[in-house]
């Protein structure tokens, strides 16, 4: 199976004779609290799945990776994971000291030791990290929305935040547990954000096919109006795995984590967490993680090139459509027939249809897939 | 503590013998790389990334660790 980024599968969960001292010993520290995004950061540094990070990042690995997409260790890594501070937190703080991060309500999350405290540049951060000053980005808007310091240094969790569908919440440990004892050596992971239609199952079908396992890792969290709920996504992919994927061929695991939009950039960032689970490939397809306009539709396929010592390799796809002509589902490689033969499943008709309460036409979602949503009185995101 | 201008992300020479110098250049036509440095530096991550993959062909985890979550994934319907 391939090694986790950076070689060792970081655990950085406090261990409970250690949990406990802290916790007697609470009051005796200076606390920050931090939002529920930061909290899920925190949660997945802990558990490997941003493996090698051990915390946020210090003044020396911001720099890198905002110059280099690399880490100073060498390591591959996209964007800056940063913890932002007020002028006036910073006050009562210094490097080595040790600090408790807290949730809105004051309970303890995450112990941190403090590498240092630095300024930054707001400008500078977000046109290196998506590549535009433009506050229509929401990731632009977030980082400005950032307080006026950033500290860096380790963190351990102290207590393990409440996860959404817990059930299907697995640590990069336990996918990595389980696909070994599925056999699976090499296993592709399908990131996505809506329910399959037709042209999805294509591209996992077709990637499956060289592979010994698919990973179909949805992200759960925060989304945008109009975005589909958790629930109809995991429900949908529930019905599309039950009646038509070979059982012992497939895993469906969430996957907790803010959308920052930063295109090829996030879809480097995805790579890397599927890497942790212990993927060896993961599907790329048109506009990956993109908003809007503001990258091309394959900048993150072309993004890949730069990291040839990523480790996992990226499954690139173009677009996959049914051919009226080749009565199949088909993708631009493969198929010689013209657009206005393709038909390329387009969201926008798949969300009228539904938002009319009608199943989108079988060739384009399977039946037992619009029926799951169907049962939702409003499947979207208010 | 660290302020944004007192660090800055530095680079330092190598040298490297001409003729292989050349060879590289010959290599390097047609691969859009800007420059021999860039080259150079894309070359040396793939062979550490190479040695370091070799150094870590380990488990990322134990084999108590690895009964324990069998145990999670069978309760929550994972595995048999």
């Amino acid at each position: 199976m391939i090694q986790p980024h950076g070689g060792t599968l970081i655990n950085k969960v406090l261990p409970k004779v250690e949990k406990n001292r802290i916790l007697e010993e609470i009051d005796e520290f200076d606390k920050i609290s931090v939002n529920s995004e930061t909290i899920i950061v925190i949660k997945n540094i802990a558990f490997g799945v941003f493996s090698p990070l051990e915390g946020f990042m210090h003044y020396n690995n911001y720099r890198y990776v905002l110059e280099h997409m690399y880490l100073e260790n060498n390591v591959a890594w996209p964007f800056p994971i940063t913890l932002d501070v007020s002028e006036e937190e910073t006050k009562k703080l210094k490097p080595d000291d040790q600090i408790i991060l807290t949730d809105s309500e004051g309970n303890p999350i995450a112990l941190m030791m403090i590498d240092d405290i630095y300024g930054y540049d707001k400008k500078e951060y977000t046109e290196k990290t998506f590549g535009t000053l433009d506050r229509k980005h929401p990731g632009v808007d977030s980082v400005f929305n950032y307080k006026e310091k950033l500290i860096g240094g380790e963190i351990f969790l102290i207590n393990e935040p409440e996860m959404y569908f817990p059930e299907l919440n697995l640590k990069p440990i336990e996918t990595r547990v389980l696909f070994k004892e599925k056999g699976w050596d090499s296993v592709v992971a399908f990131q996505t954000r809506n329910p399959p239609h037709i042209g999805h199952e294509g591209v996992q079908k077709a990637a499956l096919t060289n592979a010994d396992g698919l990973f179909i890792n949805p992200v759960i969290g925060k989304k945008q109006k109009g975005d589909f709920l958790d629930e109809v996504i995991i429900e949908a992919y529930k019905a599309l795995i039950k009646e038509y994927y070979p059982k012992n061929r497939v895993v469906m695991s969430t996957f907790e984590t803010e959308m920052r939009y930063a295109g090829p950039k996030e879809a480097i960032y995805h790579a890397i967490a599927r890497k942790n689970f212990g993927c060896d490939h993961i599907i790329i397809g048109r506009d990956h993680a993109g908003v809007g306009d503001f990258y091309g539709p394959f900048d993150a396929h072309d993004i890949f090139d730069h990291f040839p010592d990523l480790g996992i390799e990226p499954i690139k796809f173009r677009s996959f459509s049914k051919c009226s002509k080749c009565d199949a589902v088909v993708n631009d490689k493969i198929c010689p027939h013209p657009p206005e033969m393709q038909n390329y499943f387009a969201g926008r008709e798949i969300r009228a249809a539904l938002q009319e309460g009608k199943p989108p036409d079988r060739e384009v979602m399977r039946p037992e897939v619009a029926e799951v949503i169907l049962k939702y009185k409003n499947p979207f995101v208010i | 503590m660290s302020e944004e201008d007192d660090h800055k992300v530095e680079y330092t020479t190598v040298s490297i013998p001409i003729p292989l110098i050349m060879k590289i250049k010959e290599r390097m036509k047609g691969t859009g790389f800007p420059s021999v440095s860039s080259y150079v530096t894309y070359v040396l991550r793939q062979v550490l990334s190479s040695i370091e993959e070799d150094e870590h062909s380990k488990e990322a985890f134990t084999k108590e660790e690895e009964d324990k979550v069998k145990q999670r994934l069978r309760d929550l319907g994972y595995i048999d």
